[in-house]
């Protein structure tokens, strides 16, 4: 699979990072050798194969339906670029 | 060599004894590694140093040696990967995404090894959110191999991407540090500086507080100077924990004990696949006298076959990537210090997003975008996990007849930066330690012989899910019959 600057800009923009026109192509280039050489797992046959979502985590452990830990606003928010009191401050959402 | 140089050659088996026999204290044991901290700058092995926790640290172990109530890796100066989120002290993930995060909590590895008494050093260099295998994607710069020869134009690259972790080992910096394996990201870097590198079973050890890059691959295990240390520092990383929902509920084991055992009878299992085309010439040959050595051991030796071998890798970039997509979505500029305004919300997500991560990182969120993404999903992802479905049913069926596998760690010793020029051949590192990682297997690597440059090779050894015992011990038998003892030029403490 060959992406194209377009394809690369979609993805780009799917995933929320800034990618100046400039760099296009040469990303696009190597994307599609990273995808060239993943698509040989084609040629494997994995009919009725179940897929591995993760070793060991056949049954997620179930907890007691308490509350164990909470209260901590001002840790939670001491990180954000612009915390306003205990809340996390974004640029204007509605006009 | 001064008596100061004396202490930083120690591993933790003999600091142990020192401080228990009272030959130094604890204080002075930390003093020593503080005053070489000028030769791991040179190696820009830190991307934080901590030397005032070090001195609080280390008083507080000498008070429990003196009290009796020491655990065994009390007192022991250690890095810990700038991965693990550390209460009140700087954790970058060796990216710029994080500005000037400090964490107000502690991760469950590294405040188990603070609860048993270890000292605070630093935070130890790595690759961008550990994705590299040569420690040349942090936004804080490469590190230096202190393997790397006299007079090189280009420093050789410790591996990654715990490669701060394993070049100040290497060097004496540190006695011991952390590491966090997804891919090979502990065995390769120990391997290329001449170090003890183990990834334990997943589940293991916990995962919480790990800055994530591949949930259902990423674990955290010891880089020391000797196999009995990774059995004494595993020990102490090692427990369920309530807080990852995949931390296994495995009862504890006492792995130093556990390498009393040793290997005779042991059956040791050879995968033919490994022997891959183009197999260095000796990295092969290194691989026979591992055999021989196994042998000699009294171990039995098992021709077996790994059919997937081959389709891990490309398998492991769709897993991983995929879910390195998903875990760092979470840096938007809403949460962790790293801001780029923007028009809207929108564009400040991509903003900061776009100055923030480094180019691996960007390309490989890229591409578990676009494999998760409709159309896509089934054709990539879905496949990668039917794969990995196969390479954990070669390991199951193998391991009917065998106890552990023997393989070299890596397909070539430590290399410069420039040396390898495309993704896809960086890539190609991981050869021989992702298949492992994919069914969520232990695995250590040792060092085992010098090549031709004179570089450290090391040998991996592959064990059952929680039988990171059997692996200790054929671990020792190695390192008992190479008796690698070779020592890097770049060492802490040797300028006079």
């Amino acid at each position: 699979m060959s992406l194209d600057r377009d394809t690369v800009a979609d993805i780009a923009r799917l995933a929320r990072i800034n990618v100046a026109d400039s760099e296009l192509d040469s990303l696009a280039g190597e994307l599609s050798q990273i995808l060239n050489w993943v698509e040989q797992l084609n040629s494997v046959d994995t009919k009725g194969v179940e897929p591995l979502v993760g070793v060991g985590t056949a049954m997620a452990p179930l907890r007691q339906d308490v509350v164990n830990d909470g209260g901590q606003a001002d840790a939670v928010v001491s990180n954000a670029p612009d915390a306003v009191g205990p809340y996390f401050g974004v640029p204007k959402v509605i006009e | 060599m001064s008596a100061l140089s004396d202490l930083l050659r120690l591993d933790i088996a003999s600091a142990r004894k020192g401080l228990a026999d009272k030959q130094f204290t604890a204080r002075e044991l930390t003093e020593a590694y503080l005053a070489a901290a000028d030769d791991a700058r040179a190696l820009n092995g830190f991307i934080t140093e901590t030397p005032e926790q070090a001195l609080v640290d280390a008083d507080a172990a000498d008070a429990r040696l003196q009290a009796g109530t020491a655990a065994a890796i009390t007192g022991m100066p250690i890095a810990q990967k700038d991965l693990f989120c550390t209460k009140g002290i700087r954790t970058t993930a060796a990216s710029k995404i994080l500005g000037d995060f400090k964490p107000e909590y502690e991760s469950t590895v590294s405040g188990k090894l603070k609860a048993d008494g270890a000292v605070l050093l630093g935070k130890a260099n790595l690759d961008e959110f550990a994705m590299g295998s040569a420690n040349i994607t942090s936004a804080f710069g490469p590190v230096t191999n202190p393997w790397t020869p006299e007079g090189a134009a280009t420093p050789l690259t410790p591996g990654g991407s715990s490669g701060g972790s394993a070049a100040l080992v290497a060097a004496g910096a540190a006695i011991a540090a952390t590491g966090t394996d997804t891919g090979g990201s502990i065995r390769q870097p120990a391997a290329l500086c001449g170090v003890v590198g183990m990834k334990p079973t997943y589940g293991r050890c916990s995962r919480w507080g790990v800055l994530a890059f591949a949930s259902s691959l990423d674990q955290p295990g010891p880089i020391t100077r000797s196999v009995r240390d990774a059995a004494i520092m595993l020990g102490s990383m090692a427990g369920h924990d309530p807080k990852d929902s995949t931390s296994a509920t495995a009862a504890p084991v006492d792995f130093e004990a556990a390498l009393a055992g040793g290997v005779k009878g042991m059956r040791v299992g050879v995968p033919r696949e490994y022997r891959a085309d183009g197999m260095h010439a000796e990295i092969d040959a290194l691989w026979q006298e591992g055999i021989e050595m196994a042998k000699a051991a009294g171990a039995e030796i098992v021709d077996v076959s790994l059919p997937m071998t081959k389709m891990a890798l490309p398998a492991y970039y769709i897993v991983a990537l995929a879910e390195a997509s998903s875990n760092l979505a979470r840096y938007d500029g809403v949460r962790y210090c790293a801001r780029e305004d923007g028009a809207d919300l929108t564009e400040m997500y991509s903003n900061t997003r776009g100055t923030g991560f480094g180019e691996e990182v960007r390309r490989r969120i890229l591409i578990g975008t676009y494999v998760l993404s409709a159309g896509y999903y089934d054709a990539y992802y879905k496949q990668a996990q039917k794969v990995r479905t196969l390479i954990a049913n070669d390991f199951n069926t193998v391991f009917n007849d065998v106890d552990v596998l023997l393989t070299p760690t890596t397909p070539s010793a430590a290399f410069a930066a420039g040396d390898v020029d495309d993704p896809v051949a960086m890539y190609m590192n991981d050869i021989f330690t992702v298949p492992a990682s994919m069914a969520g297997l232990p695995g250590i690597s040792v060092p085992a012989g010098l090549s031709a440059d004179g570089l450290p090779l090391g040998l991996q050894i592959i064990g059952k899910p929680f039988d990171e015992a059997s692996v200790l011990r054929m671990g020792q038998a190695i390192e008992d019959a190479a008796g690698f003892d070779k020592t890097p030029r770049l060492l802490a403490g040797a300028k006079p």
